[in-house]
């Protein structure tokens, strides 16, 4: 079961919802609603589910509605109309009591700005949400300090925020968050204050911590490469409405509509797509149950010159060729394990292509796509991984025939403007 | 035509049987009053008389380097030393308890005023002109009703000084809370804040800088107030600069305006360290 559901929910600004929601029913935009009744639509009928220890991305541009919505899974805002279920409860049916020890235990919330409180030191804004639960000072320092040492400020416990540098203080921030022990962590543009340099640093460390923690975080983003490197998934959001819900890669290579394609344009697409999405099949043999000759009919019939030798646990030995292979049925020899050789490359499915560039222009070989436990999950060819990358060149810029050039040249007066 | 205008409205007649009515109908309310304020008056001026003025005098000096450095530090030694030396002694502690009085009064009123005009927008659209009309009124117009309600002495002196030094506390308690950013606003309510958490965790100690710079307004307003209400008998340092002034004698008003001015910075650098306290600069 998801652990956090946000169904068909609805927010509008202004001074008469009803009549935004009539309006809104006969499929009008955002502008007429708001020219026609002064009202604001601020979330548009937005329904997405977060699985538990899931990083899930909310992105859009300012004013697309993802601070919005994120308010509205602790009620820092009410939404107009829908649902918000956080473990199958709905918050919006939540009693004042029942919402406080939601707030307390299941939700804590990271903010752009920080919003640390200035007068207290470090561990007094770490400790400042066990403090409202009426947590005993000592159980609620040691948890403060737990959640400080997590973050890598042990030592500045005693500091006063207004000491500490922006990314210094967002740890402490995220300090707050993590001393409650909620289950969902809410993070609002939570880098975005920060120096590019920081924010990666952020980004990396978020994630490591991650790793360890597993929380379930909700992260809110303007920044696109931001999103494509913490998101589990990502949803777009667009003037109010989420536009589309999915991996990185599946944002990448199927974009929902024009409005994402647009958005997906620029990203540096070797920092995002892994090789899982462009790795394929290798033929195989089994080093100690086949011989040469049935290796040479895999290489035949998928017209490669070389074969993956695996073992019996299908982990990979290294290659045969085609060569090698032809030599030892000359010889009439039925071994294959003397002529296997390693001297080719491996990497693991979740590596980005990026990091590839480099061995692929070394290599003529294919290099090899290993899982976690050896085995061979596929290949990735030279010419794959630059197929890959030419998806999003500009067609304005690419290489022009020498031909086409000449002729253009012979002929300058006939343009028309 | 206008005459008639004049005779109808006649405000100034208005004003006096509406004074005349409560003095006559709240004379016990009125008594109760004077009474309390006495009270706390009589006892800040026995804390600050009893010891011996050197004792006082180094309590002083100690309290100004601890809060605002040593240059104030040796100036309030200095300056607190002449003032003995003078023979002004007893009547600028007077004024200090009447300041202190004052403030403390209007801390007391103020403060929470100041809390219910940040949350409220119409308290806040009541209290704005009744502020403008306590400060702006002149001062000498409100120390006779004051001497009406509370005789002649140091009460209604205090009371008119409260009356003049209090719209500092509210407007300010009100802006410093108004002033809370958004956010931390949001992360107190985000953590489970109850609205009196949110208050005494997070609204009050953030706009303390500006609430602290609302009470060193209130207490250079009260100081210069209750020089004024030695004119009702208040007592204090005002009534030698009175003096000064109706027996012409220059002397003794310079030397009570230098006791002013050396009380007056000493409790104004001092106030404005509490505006600033260590560590949160912003």
């Amino acid at each position: 079961m998801s652990i956090l559901e946000v169904r068909n929910l609805y927010k509008v600004f202004g001074p008469s919802p009803s009549r935004a929601f009539t309006l809104l029913e006969k499929g009008a935009s955002k502008e007429e609603i708001l020219k026609k009744t002064g009202n604001t639509v601020g979330i548009n009928n937005a329904s997405f589910s977060v699985e538990k220890q899931e990083t899930f991305v909310i992105m859009g541009l300012s004013g697309s509605g993802k601070s919005t919505v994120i308010r509205c899974l602790n009620r820092l805002i009410e939404p107009t109309r829908g649902q918000v279920l956080i473990d199958g409860e709905d918050i919006m049916k939540m009693s004042k009591a029942q919402l406080l020890e939601t707030r307390r235990k299941k939700l804590s919330m990271v903010f752009q700005q920080f919003a640390l409180l200035p007068h207290r030191t470090v561990l007094g804004n770490a400790e400042y949400g066990l403090e409202l639960s009426g947590v005993p000072k000592q159980e609620r320092q040691q948890k403060a300090m737990q959640a400080l040492e997590q973050v890598g400020l042990k030592g500045y416990e005693q500091q006063y925020p207004s000491e500490l540098s922006g990314g210094m203080q967002q740890r402490v921030g995220l300090a707050r968050a993590l001393a409650n022990g909620p289950e969902i962590l809410l993070m609002d543009e939570a880098f975005s204050a920060l120096d590019p340099l920081i924010r990666t640093q952020m980004q990396d460390e978020l994630l490591e911590l991650q790793a360890t923690l597993q929380k379930t975080i909700i992260f809110i983003t303007h920044d696109l490469d931001e999103a494509l490197k913490i998101g589990d998934r990502i949803a777009i959001m667009k003037d109010g409405e989420v536009v589309q819900i999915g991996t990185p890669e599946q944002i990448l290579t199927k974009p929902a509509d024009e409005y994402v394609r647009a958005f997906v344009q620029n990203v540096d697409r070797t920092k995002v797509i892994t090789v899982s999405a462009i790795m394929r099949k290798a033929p195989t043999v089994a080093l100690y149950k086949e011989g040469p000759k049935a290796a040479i009919r895999k290489m035949e019939n998928e017209r490669m010159s070389i074969i993956y030798a695996l073992d019996n646990e299908r982990k990979l030995q290294g290659i045969v060729t085609i060569d090698d292979a032809i030599r030892l049925v000359r010889e009439r020899k039925d071994d294959l394990t003397p002529v296997v050789a390693n001297n080719i490359f491996t990497t693991t499915p979740d590596t980005a292509i990026g990091n590839l560039l480099g061995t692929a222009l070394e290599t003529s070989q294919p290099i090899a796509v290993l899982d976690e436990n050896g085995r061979l999950a596929g290949i990735v060819d030279r010419a794959s991984i630059l197929g890959e990358l030419s998806k999003t060149m500009d067609e304005e810029e690419l290489p022009v025939p020498l031909a086409d050039q000449l002729e253009e040249e012979s002929t300058p007066n006939q343009k028309e403007d | 035509m206008e005459q008639q205008l004049r005779t109808m409205l006649d405000i100034g007649g208005w004003f006096e049987i509406v004074i005349n009515w409560l003095t006559a109908n709240f004379d016990g309310l009125f008594d109760a009053i004077r009474e309390l304020v006495n009270a706390v008056l009589v006892s800040f001026q026995g804390i600050l008389t009893f010891p011996h003025p050197y004792i006082m005098v180094g309590l002083f000096a100690a309290l100004a380097f601890w809060r605002a450095g040593i240059g104030i530090g040796i100036f309030t030694l200095l300056g607190m030393f002449l003032i003995h030396i003078m023979g002004f002694w007893e009547v600028t502690m007077d004024t200090l308890a009447l300041v202190i009085t004052s403030v403390v009064i209007a801390l007391v009123i103020g403060v929470p005023v100041g809390i219910l005009a940040a949350k409220s927008d119409l308290a806040e659209r009541i209290v704005r002109p009744v502020l403008d009309f306590m400060q702006t009124l002149p001062a000498f117009v409100y120390l006779i009703p004051a001497v009406l309600f509370f005789q002649l002495g140091a009460v209604p002196g205090v009371i008119a000084t409260l009356i003049f030094s209090l719209p500092p506390a509210v407007r300010l308690t009100s802006l410093g809370i108004r002033q809370v950013p958004k956010e931390i606003r949001e992360a107190a309510t985000s953590f489970g804040s109850t609205p009196r958490q949110m208050l005494f965790k997070a609204e009050l100690p953030v706009a303390l800088p500006t609430i602290m710079a609302g009470v060193n307004q209130t207490i250079m307003l009260a100081l210069s107030m209750v020089v004024i209400a030695g004119m009702i008998g208040a007592g204090g340092l005002g009534n030698e600069v009175l003096k000064g002034i109706t027996q012409l004698k220059i002397g003794l008003g310079f030397e009570s305006g230098i006791s002013i001015v050396i009380l007056a910075i000493f409790l104004d650098r001092v106030t404005q360290s509490l505006a600033n306290p260590k560590g949160r600069k912003s």
